[in-house]
């Protein structure tokens, strides 16, 4: 117990008292996540919505592997992309590894699958009269998608919080593919476990905290964006 | 109108994202890959010479810490540009194929066996690193391995093979993790293990294990740079990694080894050797 006290003081001591390097890890942590969660939003909406709106032969066993995705293993996606971009690797002459671009790829990897598979849940709960009744007021398909999404909003806000927790939360993959390097690639979680196996629990538990911390406020934002404009449920005792 | 507001919201957010991503990473300095073995990060060692490096020469490194037998094979298939291992009898196959050039001495410190204050296995009046992994053996004492062909694990299965044990069986935990893991574990079972003199003092006010074992010549643990050669891969930073490993074994390097330690632990962690060869330090 005094050891996880000693983590708190010390994680405050870190924060307020302007750590230079756990800012800059913190910020770092931040920036890879947040740009891997955008490009999985980017990518995976889209995708998203094709697999549950559209028919094509295919479509079943895409659905099959986007959800398995959800479910992606961080080291089993951070040694396939360790083994491609090694410089003895196929995409070797790129000189990624060990960069933060080489952590955001195999993060979006990673919160790909994860947002695309909510999506695609969310757009399928939507009542396909819906789309009927739109197309039949005289919108267009455009218009018509941008409404789904606006019915879906709140599923889909889930899938960011899930695809950025998934993210900034994942070891393995930031470790092979990042490297830890300090003051290049060193992130909240991989410096926790860095600073776990050099025997400073009280820093690695510093560390755990502010990425706590940093997940709590993320999602609070998000969830309150999430929850304004909801429905009252009526009573139901 | 709610959702219009909800909409720019998230906008926002994603664009302050994409800012901060942008920033994230702008063109690269030439930069040199170090494999290493996890002890001389645990330690805190390059933390020290890193920097010092980084600022004369200006290169950037990246200190890629695995076990030695990780750090050699990445050299090995040209995915760095210098090694600083210690796993003398892995290096030297190495630079016989070809594959790493130039082997240098940097430091030694040595191997240490500790294990449970009360001993079981009954291995400190043995005095030899081989009669005690008998003892351990015989007793089916708990010993914990690091299991991850590092330069310590390498040490450990030379001490086995030479007693012609091969041990298996419950008392034999394979941890395959780095040096400081592996001494919290054997820290949490109570168990005996090999562990480098450097790593053992960073943790030791961690530690309930005390020292059994300690200054047998077996036990000398010696660390070495070596260079890669170019013709492993295309990309590799010949200079840059010449220019690292002629650091390590510069006078001023050489100076911060010899007091690396000394304000944190009482005494140092390392003893430098550039210029010297095996033969010197008796093994």
């Amino acid at each position: 117990m005094e050891l996880i006290w000693q983590g708190i003081v010390k994680a405050l001591e870190l924060v307020f008292g302007g750590d230079r390097e756990v800012w800059a890890i913190t910020w770092l942590s931040l920036k890879i996540s947040g740009s891997a969660t955008l490009i999985s939003l980017l990518l995976g909406i889209p995708l998203g919505i094709v697999l549950a709106l559209t028919r094509f032969p295919g479509r079943a066993v895409g659905a099959a592997l986007v959800n398995t995705g959800m479910g992606l293993p961080p080291v089993v996606v951070g040694l396939f992309i360790s083994i491609g971009l090694w410089r003895s690797g196929p995409l070797g002459f790129l000189e990624l590894i060990y960069t933060p671009v080489a952590m955001v790829v195999a993060q979006v990897v990673i919160a790909l699958p994860i947002v695309a598979g909510l999506t695609m849940a969310s757009f399928q709960s939507l009542d396909p009269n819906l789309a009927l009744q739109l197309l039949g007021i005289g919108a267009s398909k455009l218009q018509v998608l941008w409404l789904l999404c606006k019915e879906a909003r709140l599923s889909l806000l889930a899938a960011v919080m899930a695809g950025f927790g998934g993210v900034i939360s994942e070891v393995g993959a930031s470790m092979m593919v990042g490297g830890n390097i300090r003051g290049q690639t060193r992130v909240l979680t991989t410096a926790t476990v860095l600073e776990t196996g050099k025997g400073n629990f009280d820093v690695a538990i510093a560390l755990g905290l502010i990425l706590l911390a940093l997940c709590f406020a993320l999602n609070l934002f998000l969830t309150h964006i999430q929850q304004r404009g909801q429905m009252r449920w009526p009573r139901l005792s | 109108m709610i959702d219009k507001r909800i909409a720019a919201q998230f906008f926002v957010a994603l664009v302050l994202t994409l800012a901060g991503a942008s920033t994230a990473w702008s063109g690269e300095p030439k930069s040199v890959i170090l494999s290493t073995t996890t002890s001389t990060q645990d330690t805190g060692l390059l933390d020290v010479l890193v920097p010092l490096f980084e600022r004369q020469s200006g290169y950037t490194v990246k200190v890629i810490s695995v076990g030695t037998g990780q750090a050699l094979a990445l050299a090995a298939k040209g995915d760095a540009d210098v090694a600083l291992v210690h796993a003398p009898r892995l290096e030297k196959q190495y630079v016989a194929d070809g594959k790493l050039l130039n082997r240098r001495l940097v430091m030694y410190n040595d191997f240490v066996i500790i294990g449970p204050k009360a001993d079981p296995a009954r291995i400190k009046a043995s005095k030899a690193a081989v009669s005690a992994m008998q003892l351990i053996a015989q007793a089916k004492s708990r010993f914990v391995s690091r299991g991850d062909n590092s330069g310590t694990h390498t040490l450990e299965k030379s001490l086995w093979k030479e007693v012609r044990i091969d041990p298996k069986g419950d008392w034999y935990i394979e941890a395959g993790l780095g040096m400081a893991a592996t001494l919290g574990i054997a820290n949490e079972r109570n168990a005996y293990t090999i562990t480098d003199r450097g790593t053992y003092l960073a943790l030791q006010k961690r530690l309930m294990l005390p020292i059994l074992i300690e200054g047998d010549r077996a036990l000398l643990n010696i660390y070495s740079v070596m260079e890669v050669n170019p013709a492993n891969g295309p990309r590799i930073n010949r200079a840059g990694g010449k220019a690292l490993a002629d650091f390590m074994v510069s006078p001023q390097a050489q100076s911060l080894i010899k007091t690396f330690g000394v304000e944190k632990f009482g005494e140092p962690l390392f003893v430098p050797v550039a210029g010297k060869r095996e033969e010197e330090l008796g093994v």
